[in-house]
């Protein structure tokens, strides 16, 4: 028998959301919407409580959460930064600061530092084109950022 | 039925509306390549992606191509199956494959019946013009299966397999584009996955992603050694599967040939598993009786029915999923567990060497074997009752390797005593062959009667799920068979809701019970080749002078020379086992 724990409160909370969508196999993708919206991440238990209330398999969820780029297993870190790929931020070069972003920080996208300080992800247009190319952390939104502003910015957080 | 009229290749045909172009072409005998579309006819069993467009053809009309596997012809429809476009587009399909795909053709275990291969081959492909990256992910090897996962072409036949067949749910689509493949949950081992280890995937998968853990090498290593004696048994489905890899008709009988290349290849015994299917049926048909009569003297803690438990696959499914229920199944061992038990007390014994002398090794038709004989419960001082499990095409393999004519080989008999067997032991190849044999014997045994007609066709066919009455002498007795998990499934959850009347359920997880069996030669989806060995495995009975367990004279000496009593203490001890709960548990933490 293998064992998975996992704390009252995520039992429960997620018990709920999977009967608020009926338990149904059909609904698995909104569930992980609103429990990664809960939680911030889906790890392996999550999913495997979600499969066992949504009676699917494990590793169709798993299947789920790995094709929806949306979806992520790694925890947010404590200074989420966002970089924006639109077209206007790509055009002046977001893609080089994102690139020095992981060198700064060592993580791809979609990856969180080792002590849980900085994660990183690309977002899609946030509507701030005149600044590009623009960067969220947190909530503070950083424009017309060069690759060399990148470890100014990062060592604020550190 | 409604019939249309089409054209194909220029030829007019009528066709039952509903079909797809692909089959209409099949009937009338023309070979549309396919790759992703997987069927099993006889069990209902389709996987039908329309994904790999290996299979396009030009519809007069149509701007683009339609895959042939996915589209169903309708009135008029003008097709061509090989025009210059089709012919064109089919090959740069195969090409793109190809470019994400390792070329390991000389040490692939697939090389030689590989359908992207031998695809290649037929579109004439010689060279690969997209060179690009290739993806790359872990080999996982499990005690049964590998797992090469950079071969995947993802056509998803194993999922649906594994899915549709099985319920199982071990494997999935995972990731999308470039790096998409078919992967367990959290791609962890599989061994940390519900995998049953039926193998069917392997049986599926056209290419070498999927393959059994091949253990010819050891066994050779084995023979090669003169401090050891080994031992060969022999698995009913295997005798009319055999053949298939030599170019013999699906359903030749290759008992005699099969045992003369063992004993060629350096077997000191040549034994048989029929002996113990044998044995098994004495153990199991003794406690179906002992369950029965406590059950209508009104003993209310006897479980009925009972589960037959020959099969790995199975014992592993409802160990998972059924952890509730461990003591419906009955604690027979399978019987190449039994033949183990036997070989390596009774007749190491006999021969006057110890254990660890003695290497026994099995040919079987099936992958979950490989896993079924390396548990702990099967061991003695870590030294296995079974040491190897071989399967059907592993044997064909050392034929190959130690270059022996299988066609022009004399046939030869087992070795005694442990070779001799009935009627009753060689239809446990086939789904209610198990079940038909315990039924020979607990008649007799029950009524006391014999038996006028030993054929109980009642109990045969390839339908998923059956079942039968049959008259004891006056109490009836009913009997539940299914083949395929997905079909034990039904069964089971019934019994868990007590909503059955069954007095013994038998399950075998392979699509026509051993016979369709992942370690037999690959039918590609062919499904009259398991038919033909279905047929087989009757002829072979029929042709047996004894034809029920209990008569089996060796089997009677080995209780008055040593076992003492069916469901006696000594068999109690090594014929039977026990279960464990192996299914997920989510607890709260603290
Ligand atoms: S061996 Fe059987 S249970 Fe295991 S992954 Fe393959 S099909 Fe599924
Ligand atoms: S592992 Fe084999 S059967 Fe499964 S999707 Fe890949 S190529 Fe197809
Ligand atoms: S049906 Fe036969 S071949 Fe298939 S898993 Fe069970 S024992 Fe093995
Ligand atoms: S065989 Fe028809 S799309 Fe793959």
């Amino acid at each position: 028998m293998a064992k998975i724990k996992l704390s009252e409160d995520k039992i429960n909370k997620i018990k709920e959301i999977c009967s608020a969508f009926g338990n149904k196999p059909s609904e698995v993708i909104n569930v992980l919407h609103k429990v990664q919206g809960e939680f911030g991440y889906l790890p392996a238990e999550l999913q495997d409580l979600i499969a066992q209330e949504m009676k699917v398999s494990a590793a169709h969820v798993y299947g789920i959460v790995t094709f929806y780029s949306f979806f992520t297993m790694t925890p947010k870190g404590e200074h989420p930064i966002s970089v924006c790929m639109g077209t206007a931020c790509y055009v002046r070069g977001a893609e080089k600061v994102l690139d020095e972003f992981k060198r700064e920080l060592k993580i791809g996208v979609g990856e969180t530092t080792p002590d849980g300080k900085f994660s990183l992800n690309c977002l899609r247009c946030v509507g701030a084109c005149g600044l590009a190319p623009v960067v969220l952390i947190g909530e503070k939104v950083y424009g017309r950022l060069t690759p060399d502003g990148v470890k100014d910015i990062i060592n604020e957080y550190r | 039925m409604e019939m249309i009229n089409i054209i194909i290749d220029n030829k007019p045909v009528q066709a039952e509306k509903g079909k797809t172009i692909l089959k209409i072409a099949r009937e009338i005998g023309i070979d549309i390549p396919t790759l992703c579309y997987y069927e099993l006819d006889g069990v209902n069993l389709e996987n039908r992606p329309g994904g790999c467009r290996v299979c396009v053809v030009e519809i007069e009309g149509r701007r683009n191509l339609a895959p042939a596997c996915a589209t169903e012809a309708t009135e008029g429809m003008n097709i061509k199956t090989h025009s210059l476009r089709v012919v064109n587009a089919r090959r740069t399909v195969v090409e793109l494959i190809l470019s994400d795909h390792p070329a390991d053709c000389l040490v692939c275990s697939k090389s030689g019946k590989c359908e992207l291969q031998s695809l290649a081959q037929r579109l004439g492909i010689r060279e690969i013009p997209y060179q690009g990256a290739q993806s790359t992910y872990r080999k996982d090897m499990s005690p049964a299966i590998i797992r090469d996962i950079d071969k995947c072409i993802m056509c998803r036949r194993c999922e649906t397999v594994c899915n549709v067949w099985q319920t199982v749910g071990a494997l999935s689509a995972i990731n999308r584009g470039f790096e998409a493949v078919v992967a367990t949950a959290y791609e962890q081992d599989l061994v940390k996955s519900p995998c049953t280890y039926c193998g069917q995937c392997i049986a599926a998968c056209p290419v070498g992603a999927l393959s059994e853990v091949d253990q010819t090498r050891q066994v050779i290593t084995a023979i090669s050694d003169p401090t050891k004696t080994v031992i060969v048994q022999t698995a009913p489905a295997v005798r009319v599967a055999l053949g298939e890899e030599f170019g013999m008709e699906p359903g030749t009988i290759v008992t005699g040939k099969m045992a003369a290349v063992l004993r060629t290849i350096g077997f000191d015994y040549v034994f048989d598993t029929d002996f113990a299917a044998d044995l098994t049926i004495m153990e199991e048909g003794t406690e179906l009786l002992q369950r029965i009569s406590k059950f209508m003297a009104g003993d209310k803690t006897v479980k009925l029915p009972i589960l037959t438990s020959c099969c790995p696959g199975w014992v592993n499914f409802f160990e998972y999923n059924y952890p509730d229920m461990l003591d419906v199944p009955s604690t027979a061992k399978s019987p190449m567990q039994m033949f183990g038990a036997v070989a390596k007390n009774y007749w190491a014994e006999k021969l006057g060497i110890k254990r660890e002398d003695m290497v026994v090794v099995s040919i079987m038709p099936c992958v979950a074997k490989k896993f079924e004989c390396q548990r702990d419960e099967f061991k003695v001082d870590s030294n296995p009752d079974v040491d190897f499990a071989l399967t059907t095409r592993e044997l064909a393999e050392l034929v190959r390797q130690f270059n022996i004519d299988f066609n022009a080989i004399e046939e030869q008999d087992f070795d005694q005593p442990l070779g001799e067997s009935t009627g009753a032991s060689v239809i446990f190849g086939a789904t209610g062959g198990v079940i038909e044999a315990a039924t020979r014997t607990a008649y007799e045994l029950f009524t006391g009667k014999k038996l006028d007609k030993v054929d109980f066709t009642e109990l045969r066919g390839l339908e998923g799920i059956r079942s039968a009455t049959v008259d004891f002498d006056g109490t009836p007795i009913n009997i539940g068979i299914a083949h395929g998990l997905a079909n034990a499934r039904q069964l089971l959850d019934q019994v868990r809701e007590g909503k059955t009347n069954f007095h013994a359920i038998e399950v075998m997880a392979c699509p026509g019970g051993c016979i369709g069996g992942a370690g037999q030669p690959f039918h590609h989806g062919n499904f009259d080749i398991i038919r033909k060995r279905h047929e087989a495995i009757y002829r072979e009975d029929a042709g047996k002078p004894i034809r029920k367990s209990h008569e089996n004279p060796f089997i009677q000496a080995l209780y008055k020379d040593w076992l003492g009593e069916p469901c006696g203490e000594l068999s109690h001890h090594l014929l039977h086992t026990h279960y464990f709960d192996k299914s997920k548990h989510i607890e709260i933490e603290g």
